[in-house]
């Protein structure tokens, strides 16, 4: 059983790895947000990071900006050249990244 | 039993996610180091640093990665007009190639690249040796077309300056600022675009006249544009122009400068008009650079190159990809250091996805370029620019992107906080 187990584990390890780097690109767009952000979103300045933000959190805040109802000086000009599926795979990125 | 199988669940579920979404950053990959391909990057400003960074770490390391690069460090052009006015110290503008070597594994060799062969996967160095590559990214720059401009000879050059691309220019130009007395006229030449940085021009204008206003207010500004407009920005620098510098800025559109006169200091347009300045500042029209013209690579107007917007391949020449101030740029798409970090990313993804037997997909970029107007106050335009597979090119997205309203103070540290930033994310 024991041994069973961490026959799984190794096997887990890799095969869905390995399944994602030969068959599904990542969403290299997700990148066009670090030129500000910082890479995978650990920026350190005045400028936000995204980093460990949560997903929903992220999707609600491009809405906002999107809709106008939290003031920007460039986030609602940008958010819209995005569609929300778009936006609900960078916030995922994001939140998965650690701070 | 149970709550092994739900353990087991939830650990499935967890590394498929890590899995996915680490992919961007590389770390699903780092079991695999096996080699699926080189790639040459000829070029280490904006647009070449950012490529050879992403190719290592989208592919976990995979793809060996050399970047040739003349100067020992990088300069940045964005940021340096702030050093023409004395707001910035020139130094912050320097930054070094070992972050891409320490972090990322790239090869780093100084040298200067001095042929291409693309049959034989190539690339042939003055003193660094040859290359072999499956893939090569060139990210020249620009060159300057100095021929289009009468009497602009090397003597010429020592002392009529371009400080279009960051570097000893840039300090000389602050000097002949400082040096310039009371009273003197200062006259920057724009020449047709495309050109390097399309608001570059009149964000010096404002920079220098912001300058002089304090310490030579008796001083002009005389900008001399071969363009029928101002190309960038447009009202928000004639509100700042009228608001601030009114009687210290003096535009001229349609003002194409033809010849210099160096003993003079005097620039003349086609008509035949002469303008004599105390510090004149040429910036020549120009071109892809140097290595682009010899490898064959410039195929639009004798100047640009032009490429497969999937994957930045040259349409000139295979398994060479070009990216940055070098290209033909598509529609509103400006040539600056932004959008330059966005073609390395695409230009790497398509890279990337080809050496790992997949076909590339067209990927979204997007530009912000920020523009100081005095020591403080910044502004932006930003655009969004998705492919158009009728067009087979990035055409802007409706609706997004725009302009500030006004330059204010928090665009100008966030324009600070865009270069600390960008430097960082394309050298470490």
């Amino acid at each position: 059983m024991k041994r069973s187990k961490i026959h799984i584990v190794v096997a887990l390890l890799f095969v869905p790895i390995i399944g994602v780097a030969q068959n599904t690109p990542p969403d290299y767009f997700v990148a066009n947000c670090f030129n500000c952000h910082g890479t995978d979103g650990r920026g350190h300045s005045t400028i936000p990071p995204l980093a460990g933000l949560t997903k929903p959190y992220i999707i609600e805040q491009i809405a906002a900006f999107k809709a106008g109802t939290r003031p920007a000086t460039v986030m609602h000009q940008l958010s819209k050249g995005y569609t929300d599926d778009e936006i609900a795979r960078a916030a995922a990125y994001f939140a998965a990244q650690k701070k | 039993m149970k709550n092994e199988t739900n353990n087991r669940r939830q650990f499935i579920q967890a590394l498929t996610a890590t899995a996915s979404l680490s992919a961007l950053s590389g770390t699903a990959f780092a079991a695999n180091k096996k080699s699926i391909g080189r790639v040459v990057v000829i070029g280490g400003g904006f647009g070449g640093a950012t490529a050879a960074k992403y190719l290592r770490m989208w592919s976990g390391g995979r793809i060996e990665v050399t970047l040739i690069e003349r100067n020992k460090e990088f300069i940045s052009c964005p940021a340096s007009n702030e050093v023409l006015a004395g707001y910035r110290n020139f130094d912050t503008l320097r930054h070094g190639y070992d972050g891409l070597k320490k972090n990322w594994g790239v090869k780093i060799v100084h040298a200067s690249v001095t042929a291409i062969d693309a049959d034989k996967r190539r690339v042939k160095t003055d003193h660094g040796g040859e290359f072999a590559f499956d893939h090569v990214i060139v990210a020249p720059g620009i060159d300057f077309l100095y021929d289009q401009i009468a009497g602009y000879n090397e003597a010429a050059r020592e002392k009529i300056l371009h400080a279009w691309k960051a570097g000893p220019q840039t300090l000389a130009l602050r000097k002949q600022l400082e040096a310039m007395p009371d009273g003197g006229v200062y006259a920057l030449t724009i020449p047709k675009a495309p050109y390097r940085c399309p608001p570059g021009p009149y964000e010096r204008a404002c920079l220098i006249a912001s300058y002089l206003k304090t310490n030579k207010p008796k001083s002009k500004v005389l900008v001399l544009d071969a363009n029928d407009k101002i190309q960038s920005k447009q009202k928000l620098f004639q509100d700042v122009w009228e608001a601030d510098y009114k009687d210290l800025i003096e535009y001229q559109p349609n003002w194409n400068a033809v010849s210099v006169d160096a003993a003079q200091n005097a620039v003349t347009n086609e008509l035949g008009d002469t303008v004599k300045a105390a510090v004149l500042n040429v910036v020549p029209p120009h071109r892809a650079g140097d290595i682009a013209q010899s490898a064959g690579l410039i195929n639009v107007n004798q100047r640009w190159c032009a490429v497969d917007w999937v994957t930045l391949e040259s349409t000139a020449v295979k398994n060479v990809h070009v990216i940055g101030d070098a290209l033909m740029p598509g529609p509103t798409m400006p040539k600056s250091g932004h959008m330059a970090n966005q073609h390395g990313k695409a230009a790497a993804a398509a890279i990337v996805e080809m050496l790992s037997g997949r076909t590339p997909q067209p990927t979204l970029m997007a530009n912000t370029c920020y523009s100081m107007v005095d020591e403080n106050r910044g502004m932006h335009v930003a655009s969004v620019h998705r492919y158009d597979a009728e067009k087979k090119a990035h055409q802007p997205v409706a609706g997004a992107g725009g302009l500030s309203v006004e330059p204010n103070k928090l665009e100008g540290i966030f324009a600070h906080a865009w270069a600390n930033t960008i430097w960082k994310e394309m050298l470490t």
